[in-house]
């Protein structure tokens, strides 16, 4: 998409609580949003190196947890009267660390699998969520396994001197996550339009070419997982404090299924697509609720998606941008190379 | 003959059984073109695969520029200088051709992360040098008319011209070409020997495999002649026409007596 559509629609969220004050909807609308931020981050792998990760929500997961656990502070024994104890840090030191440490597990996870790819990654992304997943449910000293970590405190904003500003209501969290969200689809933006996103694409259209011009395939696509799963652990702090209670049902599988949804619908490999996606398939349930029973729900819910991948196979965003004169990529490449080729002329 | 930019040194290479090259035994000198040709399956393409690294030998040592080339990735040999390009996939389709020089561009844009994305000053200076250097590469090898389009959608012989367009924005020292003119016409054929050789002007030398012989024997400076795995034959374009080994490797013995009576 180009710029001025991007603007556009940045602005249209904005403007959204002005006119949408239903706190249903609102809520709605965040959680919404803290799942298209991690869309988004999935969006980076599965749609512009190819690989695709069914393990995702490991990366959100591991984001929710250490931030809920920065911020609560933790004692746990280790061996005999050894125990580690964390005093509570502020939730916004959470939100960095999970970040870090979101994206660390990310490089763990990519030199691992990087070696031989395809479906191997995918089958060591699913492992992956799942280990943890079971670390979660039975590290009870730490996670509190399935009597869940609650009252982790809401993030706050601020500077020591100046106060803080606790995030407590909708409103603020509304524009908190549009916040994070808009950051992260800057980043993605100009990774992949930088020589790094070359390599990328490089990689994933022809990868013993790319090779062969020196592209380093490992370090390429670790670094892609690596912010990958830093920006899918950003979104998982978000979601810990913003719904203030985690459970290890924040790895369900399903989750990972609702984003790959998400990102497929809205067309991967473009920026614009995991969040089109994701603002119909996070929202249809909302507006399916009330007009039929749970069963009829979820078969409509599938019928969208099929009518929508038969209708546009390539998704909504590539298939739908040309015709609107919203294709970005086209545009660009010629405005930089014409001068140059009508110099060569004259 | 200058000194040697590539040698192979009683390179051999088996697979299970299989010994697909026995005794590979050459130099190539900086700014030479030569030519590797030989039947099928004579063992040109396991050649070139393990002079790029692709394969490892089983016996025996490649070295680029001094530097032994066992043991390194494709990548870190991409990076001496040596590069090669392909017989089929030699373009990223779905890319235009202005973008797959810039994705050849790569080894040039050696940037920062942090710098690439906060889109410093450095980093666009290198994008705006980066895209020049694409938009030149484009003109040179005659494609810009062609330059917005899919790679994908061109014509074969356009779609090597890409592959070798892709190959030089590595800055090459040395190319390894792999039968960069089949399926192009004789015109094009044509246009293409006089590319290759401004590109040696320009100081790259040049390793060809390739299967269309007037063309061969046009271009080369030198020729290897491939056989069952091992050199059968080497020198000038003059030697190689007349020497009956490579008549009856190519035409069998009924060719020699033809090549006899002629």
């Amino acid at each position: 998409m180009n710029r001025l559509a991007t603007l556009i629609c940045l602005a249209a969220f904005i403007s959204v609580p002005l006119w949408l004050t239903d706190p249903y909807l609102l809520n709605a609308l965040i959680t919404t949003g803290i799942f298209i931020i991690g869309a988004m981050s999935l969006n980076l792998l599965l749609g512009f190196t190819g690989q695709l990760s069914l393990g995702h929500i490991a990366f959100f997961g591991i984001g929710a947890y250490v931030s809920a656990l920065t911020s609560l502070g933790f004692d746990v024994p280790i061996f005999g009267d050894f125990h580690i104890v964390h005093v509570p840090w502020p939730p916004i030191a959470g939100f960095v660390l999970a970040i870090v440490i979101a994206g660390f597990c990310g490089y763990l996870v990519g030199r691992l699998s990087f070696r031989v790819r395809g479906a191997y990654f995918v089958i060591v992304t699913i492992s992956f969520a799942e280990v943890v997943r079971l670390v979660a449910l039975n590290w009870v000293e730490l996670t509190q396994g399935p009597l869940a970590l609650t009252n982790i405190p809401s993030i706050s904003i601020g500077l020591p001197g100046l106060g803080y500003l606790v995030l407590k209501t909708k409103l603020q969290n509304y524009y908190l996550v549009l916040a994070v969200a808009a950051l992260s689809y800057l980043l993605i933006s100009r990774l992949v339009h930088s020589h790094y996103g070359r390599a990328m694409r490089g990689l994933m259209e022809n990868e013993t070419l790319a090779v062969a011009v020196g592209i380093d395939v490992t370090k390429t696509l670790t670094l892609a997982a690596v912010i990958s799963a830093g920006i899918a652990g950003a979104a998982g702090s978000l979601y810990a404090h913003y719904i203030r209670i985690i459970d290890p049902d924040v790895f369900a599988f399903i989750s990972t299924v609702t984003m790959v949804i998400m990102v497929v619908s809205g067309g991967k490999g473009s920026l614009a697509g995991p969040v089109i996606g994701g603002v119909i398939f996070g929202l249809l349930p909302v507006f399916l609720r009330p007009i039929m029973p749970p069963e009829a729900q979820w078969i409509t819910y599938g019928g969208v998606l099929i009518a929508i991948l038969f209708v546009l196979p390539r998704g909504i965003v590539p298939t739908l941008a040309p015709l609107l004169g919203l294709s970005r990529k086209q545009g660009d490449t010629a405005a930089k190379a014409a001068p140059l080729a009508v110099e060569e002329r004259a | 003959m200058a000194e040697p930019i590539l040698s192979v040194d009683h390179v051999g290479m088996q697979f299970g059984g299989l010994t697909a090259l026995s005794d590979l035994n050459f130099n190539v000198g900086e700014g030479e073109i030569l030519s590797l040709i030989g039947p099928n399956g004579a063992g040109k393409t396991t050649a070139f695969n393990l002079m790029t690294g692709f394969l490892t030998p089983t016996k025996g040592a490649v070295k680029f520029r001094g530097v032994a080339l066992r043991g390194l990735k494709s990548h870190e040999i991409a990076d001496l200088g040596l590069i090669r390009t392909f017989q089929r996939t030699s373009v990223f389709p779905r890319d235009t051709v202005f973008d797959n020089v810039l994705i050849g561009l790569h080894r040039q844009g050696k940037l920062g992360l942090v710098e690439s994305i906060l889109r410093l000053p450095r980093a666009r200076a290198s994008e705006r040098a980066q895209r020049e250097r694409a938009a030149e590469l484009v003109r040179w090898i005659g494609l810009e008319h062609r330059a917005n389009d899919l790679a994908g959608s061109l014509s074969y012989g356009e779609q090597r011209l890409v592959g070798v367009a892709l190959a030089l924005a590595a800055q090459p020292k040395m190319l390894l070409l792999d039968e960069p003119v089949s399926g192009m016409n004789a015109s094009e054929t044509h246009t293409f020997v006089q590319l290759i050789r401004t590109i040696r002007d320009r100081g790259v030398t040049i390793l060809l495999v390739e299967h269309d012989m007037p063309m061969v024997m046009e271009v080369s400076d030198r020729i290897v002649v491939l056989n069952y795995g091992r050199i059968i034959a080497e020198g000038t374009p003059e030697v190689i026409r007349n020497d009956p080994a490579v008549i009856e490797a190519y035409l069998g013995q009924s060719g020699k007596k033809a090549a006899a009576h002629a």
